[in-house]
């Protein structure tokens, strides 16, 4: 199953990427490379296997709700690109929208 | 010998007979930084004046009298993918390359109570995301025993550094083998540890199911002292084990009588360098003089754990790459007109190919049309490759096997991202079934390192320790240091 090149900037636009046409045919080619050699597993009959997503022996982990100590507020914005009287400032969020 | 090519243990006793104070330590360290640095490129930043307060205050204790901590004073190398409360940390990535990290990581936490001395920020691929550290933002880091070839990847700057005697001992990171590939690159020694066994709160997520923090060091001693340091139960991450840790000293000695040791012959076949095949089949050879029992055993699903690898790790990366966005941290591109072009262009301009590429693998594994086709699947195999283990762990303790199929490649060797994934192919599976595996050097090949593995059990570190510290001690590879300028070994 070849993954076209339509589909690659469609997968890029989920991923809220893009790809320039330059890399494109490049990047279409490394991702059927990649999908073809896991195309192996289908060779194995997976029918009655478990899967596993991890290996710890837990399930959930509880805990008490008691409030621990958080970042302050200067603490938690110290690395935002923009900042607006003690938020995180930006693009607004609809064109033609007010600001 | 310079101090530098000291193990972090034999620095620790010279520090406690006041032979050195470990501000002179430190600055020793600094000066072989500023010294071989142009030429290795180890570290993305500097963290002098931290390290020499850290270092006067151990020497203030050690003048006081009190007793310090087996890692006190010591210079070590973190990943840049660790957090360090008021340090830059990179991931060598542009999309973080102005993040200064608001709190410590549960191991720097740790590491601090030791009073460890941290010397700077080491070089990776972007992410953890590659295999030979050519994928960094930043810079290449060259391999000390071979400047034209890379240090292997995707902690190539901690293991490049320990092999350079730029620090004693480092942290580093392994999702699919980061941290045993570079040790094997480098002739040096690398733990990853049992997933669950160290907290990974505060490392940057790749593939949360299989990234797991762990030491490289010189020698097997320092790997168990780091540990020792590092391991545990912490509250901030549910996926750590809620069981106190050993003292993984207490497996240093050098004895292996009556241990069995399974040699999988699936590790011994097709793209395996017949000179690393030569050096590992001879240290197994090695550990059957000391005493081990050797058996051949099988596991068969070695194949397919690759393939499973790079439906898996990406898949989990896409999902933990998503929060970098251009909002609460990190870059942001410039000049945008809403919220989602802003998204896009930033992390288009922020993350480099490799990323870009395993976050797209991820996305479309992920999808509706694809789920079961790909990811379901590959998590079914997992289960195949973890029973692999389980059933070969009811024959035998420890595994013997290849690190990495071959000695380390030149820098740029590898353009084609399918060759450099197999590049993995041994330490995968370790990955997949949560497993500890290390790296220690058992020989050269065309003057570069070749590394063992030594894979054990789940929480079964103690077995990989004492057959790893038995064979080293009877070996003494790691006695070697690195011919910093290209002299053959």
């Amino acid at each position: 199953m070849k993954v076209s090149a339509q589909e690659v900037q469609y997968i890029a636009r989920l991923a809220r990427l893009e790809i320039p046409e330059e890399n494109l045919e490049l990047f279409v080619r490394q991702f059927n490379d990649i999908l073809g050699y896991a195309g192996m597993l289908g060779k194995l009959d997976t029918e009655n296997v478990e899967p596993t997503a991890q290996v710890l022996p837990y399930g959930n982990v509880m805990r008490e709700d008691v409030a621990g100590t958080p970042l302050t507020q200067e603490e938690a914005l110290a690395n935002a690109p923009e900042r607006f009287r003690g938020g995180y400032l930006v693009a607004r969020v609809m064109e033609g929208g007010g600001a | 010998m310079s101090l530098c090519n000291l193990p972090a243990h034999e620095l620790g006793k010279k520090l406690r007979a006041k032979e050195v104070s470990s501000v002179e330590l430190t600055k020793e360290f600094l000066n072989r930084i500023a010294e071989v640095e142009p030429k290795i490129g180890a570290f993305v930043t500097l963290c002098e004046q931290a390290a020499l307060e850290t270092a006067a205050l151990v020497d203030a204790k050690i003048a006081r009298g009190e007793t310090i901590a087996p890692l006190a004073g010591i210079p070590g190398a973190i990943k840049d993918i660790l957090c360090i409360k008021g340090v830059k940390t990179t991931c060598s990535s542009r999309i973080l390359d102005n993040f200064i990290a608001p709190y410590d990581a549960t191991v720097i936490a740790k590491l601090k109570q030791n009073d460890a001395v941290f010397i700077g920020k080491a070089n990776m691929d972007e992410f953890a995301m590659g295999s030979t550290t050519e994928t960094s933002y930043f810079k290449k880091t060259r391999n000390p025993w071979a400047p034209d070839c890379t240090p292997g990847g995707s902690s190539g700057g901690s293991a490049a550094g320990v092999a350079a005697g730029e620090a004693a001992w480092s942290l580093g990171s392994d999702t699919g083998g980061s941290i045993r590939q570079p040790a094997a690159f480098t002739g040096t020694v690398g733990l990853k540890p049992t997933y669950g066994r160290v907290s990974r709160y505060g490392c940057v997520a790749f593939a949360s199911s299989l990234d797991q923090v762990g030491p490289i060091a010189r020698d097997v001693t320092d790997c168990a002292l780091v540990l020792n340091a590092i391991s545990g139960h912490c509250e901030h991450d549910s996926t750590s084990y809620n069981l106190a840790a050993p003292d993984f000293t207490k497996a240093l000695h050098p004895d292996i009588k009556g241990v069995k040791i399974g040699v999988p012959k699936e590790y011994f076949g097709e793209g395996l360098d017949k000179a690393v095949e030569e050096k590992v089949r001879g240290a197994i050879r090695h550990l059957s003089e000391l005493g081990a029992e050797i058996v051949d055993v099988s596991l068969p699903h070695t194949e397919y754990a690759v393939a499973t690898y790079y439906i898996i790790a990406p898949a989990e990366a896409s999902a933990n790459l998503a929060r970098f966005d251009g909002v609460k941290y990190g870059y942001r591109a410039p000049g945008c007109r809403n919220l989602i072009e802003m998204t896009v262009k930033t992390r288009t301009q922020g993350f480099g190919n490799e990323v870009k590429r395993r976050i797209m693998l991820g996305t479309y594994v992920l999808s509706s049309g694809y789920y079961d086709a790909y990811y379901n699947k590959a998590m079914k195999v997992r289960t195949l490759i973890i029973e692999d283990f389980k059933k070969v762990f009811g024959k035998v303790d420890v595994l013997a096997c290849p690190t990495a199929p071959t000695t380390a490649l030149p820098l740029g060797a590898m353009l084609d991202p399918l060759s450099i994934y197999m590049l993995d192919v041994y330490t995968i599976p370790v990955n997949m079934a949560g497993l500890p595996g290390i790296s220690i050097p058992c020989g050269f090949s065309g003057g570069k390192p070749v590394g063992l593995q030594l894979i054990g059990r789940a929480l079964d570190e103690m077995s990989v320790l004492r057959a790893a510290y038995t064979y080293e001690q009877s070996a003494g590879f790691h006695k070697m240091a690195a011919p910093i300028g290209g002299a053959s070994a």
